[in-house]
């Protein structure tokens, strides 16, 4: 269940306009129209007793404990599904309702078992506080009769139990798997006395339950209860903070004993998940403990010498002399920085003043290279901001949803859960996808159009549904004229009505029937409130820029921008990848998406800094690479990142860090990267430190320490120390003046402060005297640039293309319950549900091969040669295949290549020829990378 | 820096500005993303790396033109 520390006001809220007032014990009280008596009765400060209801559910009326007397009606309503009305007098106190209430009390106690003292559920349980709250001193009905109290405990799931003979059956669970989830993997199975509840005809762990965690925060008895609480008991307190997940950003309470977690769950009161969670942030937390922590600092002079453990002041002092000794024999430029979209705002900040401040020049870079920096250039270039243009909650006035390259149920799990509960409510959906993701038929959700292209033609299709809508005549021609670069925008209209971008042109490139192109556009245009949501299948491709402009460009003409319900929404891979962009992580750009060209900006930063800034752009992380094989590149600091597995072509990249003479790793992990590493500095998980995310929709949010570091220092603190060991002294004494620092020096910022935070909750930048509790949406009454200008987006086919020798296409993405490269999931019980990189394939190219489910397989690229096992299913289409790319000795991106966006050299992962054939053993890469990492976890432990 | 990537890198930029239907506007849009986006060492190598190409062809130019 929620918190205890949660009141929980029994029904949900209602927004109306309409007011009534009632009394309820006398207390006068007004809610919005609609609002139950139970919700009205929790504003009055009344306590009505309860156990079906809970207010993040639509009222049930099952369990009768909730029954109260309204003046001129007969009998005894619900209050969770009476609605309130004007002039209602109501009871809830009275010796008839406390009989009631005794009684059914009782028959509840006689069929479970009392073992209050040795149930997790001591202290936090809901039926043992009503039993307490009616009264009940005996129970009458003995425990001869028929019962439910033997039954098996399904212990299946990692995380989580069910025991039956503790269950009332209130359906809480239920009904949170369906509205909240939207996985309905829960049924009340039989009827009557026989009545229980299944998760389908198998336990937990095979059905199709995804572990969010919805039913266990429901139940209002140990019936579901987390296995962390049984083990450890309740917590004592809880802190407030945000998930170092995906994009979405979800708030949890920390719950505590002392420094130990004992749970997180996920926050009612959470702006961006509104109490919802996934696997990952709900359970998936125990690697912040795990035995794999780099505690030590430790140095070496070569990757071929072990490892020496030496104080934190021993291994700055290394490193900063190493910088400078580079810098002297290679020059300013020779060494640079990585920042991680893992680590906090004010972290990435400090690592890239480190850079521009300390190392002297523009040489920083952070993971968004590899993911969102398209989206960062595309959305600039159109509307004027570097970022989405919504929050979350305007799905909810959505009446069309467009989903391109995106893969929200697996990758943005919580998200996902409130766009399918749109979806329910009736808004209609577009998929654009390769794959038959499983957002394309879902129990209640069905795309309307699934536009299953061929990888590498997103540009394709997007400019022929833009054709669609011109020449059809359903564009908004009255918001273009006022808000639209109208020269730029005829431009784009010459482009785009050329006979070459009409769906039926571009269906041989594409795959996709053109008629339902047009009827994807039809819908799009004219079906009321369009929002696009995307991903990495937009970005990373070699046109992902251009994709990106396509995406604003559709936007812009059919009015989608500047209200809520529509909007572009780029859905940010990791928890941080907006903040880290935001902070001037990206070599050409001060903080604030400001470039280092402008004159007036850089003396903004000098000043504050005390340093010059050199005006010229830095190395961006593959020309980094580029740079340290032709031997101009010879030292770099990496904050939180795993290149070496995350990057493309990793033979080129392991070949980049072998160049390095110092490559010094910060990271809670001995990472890929780290074993190419001379020093070590251990890194703080976000349980750790104080800080902020900023999610996928601008918003800004706390993160909170609850465990002092394990290595003794948080991450900003290690970068704050090297900084003084190579002479640039930086004077923080908390994150809260990082912030104070960056608001001073950054226009969407200047609003933003702890105090505010804690005041609000969270923020969504911009955050400024022009609004100083944020922006939730952007662009309401012109665009950011002004004018909002049309790009013309020219679809051109990928250099990438099959062959005899490389006739299938590769892409690559995500699995629900594991995340990126895997250095947290894969040290947690999420591995129970994979634990290892599959390659998916069509049945026909399977059958074509001899492959057979569950076969060794080896995929060639021109790139390199990997071996996977084999998963047939008819998600992907002939001649495209899929593999994901947590676990680093499958080598998926040994396979990929470095073609990449034009304008960001994003990589392009999603598209990379292939060949799979059968085999019996591991590729040599993969014999060469266990050789290599067993020496190096050697080298670790002598 | 390899010639190569970059002169491919560069070429991807003009591939995306060629749709520009006005040349001023496609070359300064070419010559702005790369002075915008690349380090100075990546201009510098491709630079060198295009005046080595047409000292190259300079030189065998009399080789290369039919001859009258």
């Amino acid at each position: 269940m929620y918190s205890n520390k949660e009141p929980d006001a029994g029904t949900p809220v209602r927004v109306s306009d309409k007011l009534v007032s009632l009394q309820i014990d006398g207390v006068e009280v007004t809610v919005p129209a609609g609002t139950s008596v139970m919700r009205a009765a929790f504003d009055a400060g009344v306590r009505v007793p309860k156990l079906c209801a809970t207010d993040h559910l639509e009222a049930f009326g099952s369990c009768r404990l909730c029954l109260v007397e309204i003046e001129g009606r007969r009998g005894f309503p619900a209050s969770c599904t009476t609605p309130a009305e004007a002039g209602m007098k109501v009871t809830t106190q009275s010796d008839k309702l406390a009989k009631l209430r005794r009684n059914t009390m009782e028959l509840y106690i006689s069929d479970h078992p009392l073992d209050c003292l040795t149930c997790p559920a001591n202290g936090n349980c809901e039926l043992q506080d009503m039993a307490g709250v009616v009264g009940l001193r005996e129970v009458r009905y003995g425990t001869e009769g028929e019962n439910h109290l033997v039954g098996t405990k399904d212990t299946s799931n990692p995380y989580f139990s069910f025991d039956p003979t503790k269950c009332i059956v209130c359906s809480r669970c239920v009904r949170a798997c369906e509205e909240v989830q939207g996985t309905f993997a829960l049924t009340v199975d039989g009827r009557g006395f026989q009545s229980k509840i299944a998760p389908g005809p198998t336990d937990f762990l095979d059905s199709e339950c995804v572990s969010c965690g919805a039913c266990v925060q429901a139940c209002p008895t140990a019936t579901l209860m987390e296995k962390s609480i049984t083990d450890l008991g309740q917590p004592d307190h809880s802190v407030v903070t945000t998930c170092a997940y995906c994009g979405v950003g979800c708030s949890f309470r920390a719950e505590m004993k002392g420094s130990q977690v004992v749970r997180m769950v996920p926050n009612k009161n959470g702006q961006a998940n509104h109490g919802h969670s996934c696997v990952k942030g709900r359970f998936a937390w125990g690697y912040a403990t795990h035995p794999d922590r780099l505690k030590h600092p430790m140095i070496r002079a070569k990757i071929t010498d072990p490892w020496r453990v030496v104080s934190w002041e021993e291994a700055l002092a290394y490193a900063a002399s190493e910088f400078r000794r580079i810098q002297e024999k290679y020059g300013r430029g020779s060494i640079g920085g990585i920042t991680s979209s893992r680590c906090s705002n004010e972290e990435t900040y400090l690592v890239q003043k480190l850079v521009r401040a300390a190392f002297g020049n523009n040489n920083v870079d952070t993971c968004a290279r590899v993911c969102h920096s398209p989206t960062g250039y595309g959305l600039k270039a159109t509307l004027g901001e570097s970022a989405g243009t919504q929050n979350f909650d305007s799905v909810d006035a959505a009446d069309v949803v467009m989903v391109i390259g995106a893969n929200p149920t697996d990758a943005h799990p919580v998200f996902a859960s409130r766009m399918k509960r749109r979806l329910r409510e009736g808004a209609r959906l577009i998929v654009i996808d390769p794959r038959r993701i499983d957002l394309v038929r879902q129990p209640h959700v069905e795309a309307e159009f699934h536009l299953a292209l061929r990888p590498g033609t997103n540009s394709a299709i997007l400019n022929a549904l833009a054709h669609v809508i011109v020449e059809e005549g359903l564009a908004r021609e009255d918001y273009i004229q006022q808000r639209c670069d109208l020269p730029e925008f005829e431009k784009w209209k010459r482009f785009i009505l050329e006979p070459k971008n009409s769906p039926e042109a571009l269906q041989e490139a594409t795959g996709v029937p053109a008629d339902q192109v047009r009827g994807a556009a039809r819908l799009y245009a004219t079906g009321g409130n369009a929002a696009i949501y995307y991903g990495l299948g937009v970005t990373e491709h070699s046109q992902g820029s251009t994709t990106v402009m396509a995406i604003a460009n559709l936007a812009m003409l059919t009015g989608n921008v500047g209200r809520p319900g529509v909007g572009v929404n780029p859905l940010r891979g990791q928890n941080n990848v907006q903040g880290s962009c935001d902070m001037g992580s990206f070599p050409h750009e001060l903080p604030g998406y400001r470039h280092v060209s402008d004159l007036a900006v850089r003396e903004l930063f000098s000043t504050s800094w005390g340093v010059p800034i050199d005006p010229e752009p830095g190395l961006r992380i593959p020309n980094m690479f580029d740079a340290a094989i032709d031997g101009s590149f010879k030292g770099l600091y990496v904050q939180g990142e795993d290149i070496a597995q995350s990057d493309p072509d990793t033979q080129h990249v392991t070949r980049a860090l072998s160049s390095m003479e110092c490559l010094v790793v910060q990271d809670i992990f001995l990472n890929e990267t780290a074993k190419f590493a001379h020093v070590l500095l251990p890194g703080s998980s976000f349980l750790e430190k104080d800080g902020t995310f900023t999610n996928a929709e601008r918003r800004i949010s706390r993160v909170r320490k609850v465990m002092p570091p394990l290595a003794g220092y948080a991450d900003w603190q290690v970068t704050v120390e090297l900084s003084k060991a190579l002479g640039y002294p930086m004077h923080y004494e908390h994150p809260s003046q990082i912030m104070d620092e960056i608001a001073a020096l950054t226009p969407t910022f200047t609003g933003v402060s702890y105090e505010r935070l804690e005041r609000l909750g969270s923020i969504q930048w911009p955050c400024n005297a022009k609004a100083p509790e944020g922006t939730p949406i952007m662009h309401v009454d012109a665009f950011v640039r002004g004018k909002g200008r049309f790009v013309v987006t020219e679809y051109v086919p990928t250099p990438e293309r099959t062959s005899r020798k490389f006739p299938l296409i590769l892409t690559t993405g995500r699995i629900l319950s594991q995340y990126n490269v895997g250095a947290q999931t894969r040290r947690t019980q999420n591995g129970t549900w994979h634990d290892a990189d599959l390659l998916e394939l069509h049945p026909h190219d399977a059958e074509n091969r001899g492959i057979r489910e569950g076969d060794w397989v080896s995929i060639q690229s021109r790139s390199g040669t990997t071996a996977l096992r084999a998963k047939i299913t008819e998600r992907m289409q002939p001649g495209i295949v899929y593999t994901t790319f947590h676990h680093p000795d499958s080598g998926a991106n040994v396979v990929t290549t470095d073609n990449s966006d034009w304008a960001t050299n994003c990589p392009e992962y999603k598209v990379t020829a292939v060949q799979v054939t059968p085999t019996t053993k591991p590729s040599d890469w993969q014999n060469e990378f266990q050789r290599f990492s067993d020496t190096q976890i050697a080298l670790m432990q002598q | 820096m390899d010639p190569n990537k970059l002169v491919k890198m560069a070429n991807d930029i003009a591939t995306f500005f060629d749709a520009d239907t006005d040349r001023a506007a496609r070359l300064a849009g070419i010559s702005g993303h790369i002075k915008r986006f690349w380090d100075p060492r990546m201009r510098l190598a491709l630079f060198r790396h295009l005046d080595s190409v047409i000292e190259a062809l300079t030189v065998d130019r009399d080789s290369l033109l039919p001859k009258p």
